[in-house]
């Protein structure tokens, strides 16, 4: 395998700035047959550019030993070729990294349907072009009309002679520049004779009727028509583009019915004809019936090949389903405001056919203002799947001769009592029991058993398979017609369940995946969900690579990089890359890509069936549809915390600002006033003093607050919890306010039966003080605060109450937040981190906090603090010190 | 005034020094100044101050090593100056031996009020039952009688050593460890909870509103305090 091409090097050197350059221009030289003169005309173009001064480089340029060609090359630098060992023969082949990796101004590339070797990049050198074009090179190529795709199968007639290799009309479309290069069949015909055409030894015979008068002729008014519609679209978006306007014919929607068939690629091929004569958009259609099930593999995946030519060709696609086609094509037509619709005509001969009415007809019947197309198509009936597919179990004929014995035995048993006709009757029941059983063919057989078994024992005379009475033979005729039509109905019904069944199947795994995607907190679970569901579906190795910090794929893994730029498929079961071991997708969204999952399955046939690779492109889609909602969420979300923090940040700067500086600012005032020299009076002076003092307690209690809060932040707080009576603690705090509650009556409300609670004295004493000054701040003069505590199951509640104006309403919770202020005015002071501070320690216990209005006006703040575990036990008593010291 | 008092003040801080300075000079202190741990423990010896104010963060030695080696040969009163939050080093240093402490920052007349209790104390003569009497409380400690508005109060005798410790070295701060030594014997453990529980019964005794003590102070962290004034 040494001529294997080690894609992660060719790729490497495919760098992203090359994807980023401008597009390339592509120019094709067009002709009508062979020999016509492209390649030479194609140097001559060549040839003036290079004396412009064009970088011009050969790609790949067949002189088939032509001299006058080959004179034409002579001057031009030629890319070396690249060898690749395929079966022990050596192909040489066009070199694309090497044309990437040199950058011409002009790349010739003859001979664009060219297949190229196993093993190359890409299986067709039109995808190597697209692959130079991306990468902002210029190319021109050569084209014969029975290479185009769309056209390949009208060639195909009028020659004879079916073309493998083909070119898709996209690529035409593609192209900047198309040229015709035409001689009259007079002068092809006498090149031929001079051996001046290339011809394969191996396709003699067959060109000979190819290079026909008649032939000729009619592939060169082919090549004309194709440059002329191409000519006619250039004038048409030339005029729009200069705002001449014109009026347009209705729009137009064509809709193609395909099947099975490769009949139905002609359909396809037709329509897109048809769709681009009338400028209309065109959708191909298929129905999966009832039919598609009975199917055999290869049929189904040619149904499923055919919409994907369809779509390669421009159309849109979709899949309906429903038993009656005509009248779900109808209903899906006039959903779809179809104007036109195409069908294949029937060429399914017989006496069966023309006495059924064909689909055409229910067409034409209910089609109303629809127009439809016929097009002849090759009569060829899709292969039915043999009935293997639902394998027969011998137990169903054992059934069907069960059955029959049990009906010839009871008819027996009750001869006496049971006419002819009832024992005809009981034979039809257990044939129908068979029927609903078991499949088609065992109910035949069981009908089959019953009439001789009917006949034998029976019908006179008995014991014989003589029929003495011909009436009897109707009776037996009655039988058989039951008997086929209650199987056939059994079978419908049988099929339409299984049927339901695989498309349940399909649906429930892609449901399946959407529910976990729903569910998946981010980007990891959703992909994470998408590769489980890929690895239920199909047994494969699934990685999700996507790209790193700095943009860029693991070097080892060229072919993801390709993927991801290119934002196509590559590797096994495409036509890029197909000898890589697994299958790479790109994740897309919106048309960008986010990353790639390679699926490298144990079969690699599971890759190459298109049903099953359509489930995987679904599975794919959907996570990529969700990983981009995600992100984008993701960043939403990270862009409200920027916000916020932002927010938080200057809201802190500008309120420590100010709260440092005023006090600041009043301190070095009264200072300054001292300092001056000009004695104030001792009033004067008392008050600057006092000043000094207020500024400086409040700066403390500032600071104090910024280191508690600094220390909650940082998770640094440490709770050290001792069992303590509360009282103790709300004693401490309001010893250390006596100062500040001047003017405030305050009330103690603490049951004498207050259990012991496991609290960290200096923290809750924190709170308290916090409370208590926030309440002194916003309460008027000479109102009381009130403090007060009780018992609850597993927990103490303690309140701190004022009478000040109370929290607006809506607030109750933005309080605690981190320098929110109840109030602008800020003759409170504080940077509004006591609240905060309070909730903090508070939750630290396990307790939580809250605020709420009192009915009489004011503002009660609460908290629990949750009792957990029993105190440790008291020390003894200690030994009585004296006579008079109490009795305790 | 050569018998004005004389206090030591070991302080690193220029300002604070000059504020303690400016403040005990204009109610009739003498002061010596140290800025270190060494030098501070050469005046002790050389100037015999009545009051060493000690801040615990020194630069060259640590404040509680410092009152260790002091209470080896002096007992001259040792009031601690420390942040607040560092509760843990102003016990260390009063079961070291200091004599009370004070949280930066401070007022002058709590300054003072130690420092009248400090000087007190070291003046008291050791072995007398004197009868310790402030606001409506009287603790007679040689009878071992405790009134409140005249009325005999009951208390255990867990109470009672408790109340006598804390009125035995009123207006100055007892740790935990101190109070547990003297109510349950020196080779006690600290018993925090169990002193907490007792000064509460004690507090419904003889306070008016025990949630908003005036007498049985506590000190946040390091202990109780009588109040004496």
């Amino acid at each position: 395998m040494t001529g294997r091409p080690d894609p992660d090097a060719l790729l490497a050197r495919i760098s992203a700035e090359a994807a980023r350059k401008e597009r390339g221009k592509l120019k094709l030289f067009f002709g009508a047959a062979p020999g016509v003169g492209k390649t030479f005309t194609m140097l001559e173009a060549a040839q003036a550019k290079r004396r412009e001064g064009v970088d011009v480089l050969v790609g790949i340029v067949e002189t088939h030993g032509r001299s006058d060609t080959a004179r034409l090359l002579e001057e031009l630098p030629i890319l070396p070729r690249h060898s690749i060992e395929y079966r022990g023969t050596t192909l040489h082949e066009f070199d694309l990294d090497a044309a990437l990796a040199r950058r011409p101004g002009l790349l010739l590339l003859d001979e664009l349907a060219h297949t190229n070797a196993p093993g190359s990049r890409h299986d067709k050198r039109w995808q190597d072009v697209g692959e130079l074009l991306d990468a902002g090179l210029d190319v021109y190529s050569t084209l014969n009309v029975q290479h185009v795709d769309s056209l390949n199968d009208v060639v195909a007639q009028i020659t004879g002679v079916t073309v493998r290799e083909t070119v898709p009309d996209t690529v035409l479309e593609m192209a900047d520049e198309i040229e015709l290069v035409d001689v009259s069949p007079e002068v092809l015909l006498q090149r031929l004779k001079e051996g001046k055409v290339y011809i394969p030894e191996q396709a003699s015979r067959a060109l000979e009727r190819f290079f026909r008068r008649g032939n000729i002729n009619a592939l060169r008014e082919l090549a004309l028509r194709q440059t002329a519609t191409r000519v006619d679209a250039e004038m048409r978006d030339y005029r729009q583009s200069q705002g001449i306007t014109e009026t347009w014919a209705a729009a137009e929607r064509i809709v193609v019915c395909i099947g099975p068939d490769p009949h139905s690629a002609r359909l396809v091929r037709a329509a897109k004809r048809m769709a681009e004569g009338l400028e209309a958009e065109w959708v191909a259609l298929y129905v999966e019936s009832a039919a598609h099930f009975r199917l055999s593999a290869e049929d189904q995946a040619a149904a499923v090949q055919n919409l994907r030519l369809a779509e390669q060709l421009g159309a849109r696609t979709a899949t309906i389903s429903g038993d009656d086609i005509a009248t779900e094509i109808l209903a899906w037509a006039r959903a779809n405001n179809v104007t036109k619709i195409v069908v294949g005509k029937p060429i399914r001969g017989g006496w069966l056919a023309r006495l059924r009415a064909s689909l055409l007809d229910a067409l034409v019947e209910g089609s109303g203002t629809i127009d439809i197309y016929v097009i002849t198509g090759a009569a060829r009936s899709p292969r039915l799947a043999k009935p293997t597919s639902a394998p027969l179990a011998p137990g169903d004929f054992g059934l069907a001769i069960g059955v029959v014995a049990l009906a010839t035995a009871v008819g027996m048993l009750f001869r006496g009592l049971l006419s002819t006709t009832d024992v005809a009757m009981l034979y039809l029941l257990g044939v129908v029991l068979v029927g609903a059983r078991a499949r088609q063919r065992p109910a035949l057989v069981a009908s089959v058993l019953s009439i001789a078994a009917f006949d034998f024992c029976f019908v006179p005379p008995y014991y014989t398979f003589a029929v003495g009475d011909l009436r009897y033979l109707l009776t037996f005729g009655m039988m058989l017609g039951i008997a086929i039509v209650m199987a056939r109905l059994t079978g419908r019904i049988r099929e339409q369940v299984e049927r339901a069944r695989s498309r349940e199947q399909r649906t429930a795994a892609a449901y399946a995946l959407s529910r976990d995607i729903a569910a998946a907190k981010d980007g990891d679970e959703i992909l994470a969900a998408m590769a489980r569901h890929i690895r239920e579906a199909f047994a494969s190795s699934v990685t999700v690579i996507l790209p790193g910090t700095a943009g860029l794929f693991p070097e080892e893994d060229g072919v993801a990089r390709w993927v991801f730029e290119r934002r196509q498929m590559a590797g096994l079961g495409t036509q890029t890359l197909p000898a890589t071991p697994a299958l790479y997708l790109p994740l897309v969204a919106s048309n960008v890509a986010l990353g790639v999952v390679r699926v490298e399955p144990r079969d690699p046939r599971d890759a190459k069936d298109p049903v099953r690779r359509q489930l995987l492109e679904t599975f794919v889609g959907q996570a990529a549809v969700a990983l981009a909602r995600a992100q984008l969420a993701e960043r939403n979300q990270q862009t409200e915390v920027e916000v916020k923090t932002e927010r938080l940040r200057t809201s802190l700067l500008s309120s420590l600002s100010h709260d440092l500086r005023t006090p600041l600012a009043s301190i070095e005032g009264a200072a300054s006033v001292l300092l001056a020299g000009t004695e104030p009076p001792l009033d004067a002076r008392r008050a600057l003093a006092l000043t000094i003092v207020r500024e400086s307690r409040r700066m403390t209690r500032l600071v104090a607050n910024l280191l508690d809060m600094v220390r909650l932040e940082a998770g640094a707080l440490h709770v050290n919890k001792e069992w303590q009576p509360l009282e103790e603690v709300v004693g401490v705090a309001l010893v250390l306010l006596e100062e500040r509650l001047q003017g405030h009556p305050v009330t103690t409300r603490l049951p004498p039966d207050l259990p012991l609670v496991p609290i960290d004295g200096l923290l809750i004493e924190q709170v308290l003080i916090n409370l208590i000054e926030n309440a002194v701040k916003y309460a008027p003069p000479a109102t009381p605060i009130e403090i007060e505590a009780s018992a609850g199951p597993g927990a103490v509640v303690v309140g701190v109450a004022d009478r000040g104006p109370g929290i607006p309403p809506g607030e109750e919770m933005r309080i605690f937040e981190k320098f929110h202020r109840a109030t602008d005015d800020d003759s409170a002071g504080g940077v509004g981190l006591g609240l905060t501070i309070c909730q903090g320690i508070v939750a630290a216990h396990g307790g939580r906090m809250w605020a709420e209005n009192r009915e009489a006006g004011g503002a009660v703040f609460r908290f629990t603090l949750p009792i957990e575990g029993t105190p440790p036990p008291m020390p003894p008593e200690a030994e009585p010190a004296g006579a008079r010291a109490a009795d305790g | 005034m050569a018998d004005a008092p004389l206090v030591l003040i070991i302080e690193d801080e220029a300002p604070v020094r000059a504020f303690l300075r400016t403040a005990l000079a204009a109610h009739g202190y003498r002061i010596v100044e140290s800025a270190t741990a060494r030098d501070g423990l050469a005046q002790a010896a050389g100037r015999n101050p009545e009051v060493i104010l000690l801040d615990l963060g020194l630069p060259d030695e640590d404040g509680i090593a410092l009152t260790r080696r002091l209470r080896e040969w002096s007992k001259t009163p040792v009031i601690v100056i420390s942040a607040r939050g560092l509760e843990e080093d102003k016990v260390a240093a009063l079961d070291a031996g200091a004599d009370d402490y004070l949280t930066k920052p401070f007022s002058v007349v709590e300054l003072l009020a130690r420092i009248r209790v400090a000087l007190r104390h070291a003046a008291t003569v050791p072995g007398g039952d004197p009868v310790f009497a402030a606001r409506d409380l009287t603790v007679d400690l040689g009878r071992r009688v405790v009134t409140v508005r005249g009325v005999e109060a009951h208390l255990t005798p867990t109470e009672y050593k408790l109340l006598a410790a804390l009125a035995r070295h009123a207006g100055r701060v007892l740790t935990h460890r101190q109070l547990s030594h003297q109510i349950w014997g020196a080779h006690t453990a600290t018993q925090t909870q169990a002193l907490r529980v007792h000064m509460n019964q004690l507090r419904h005794k003889l306070e008016a509103e025990p949630a908003h003590p005036r007498l049985l102070i506590t000190e946040p962290g390091v202990g109780y305090r009588l109040r004496d004034e």
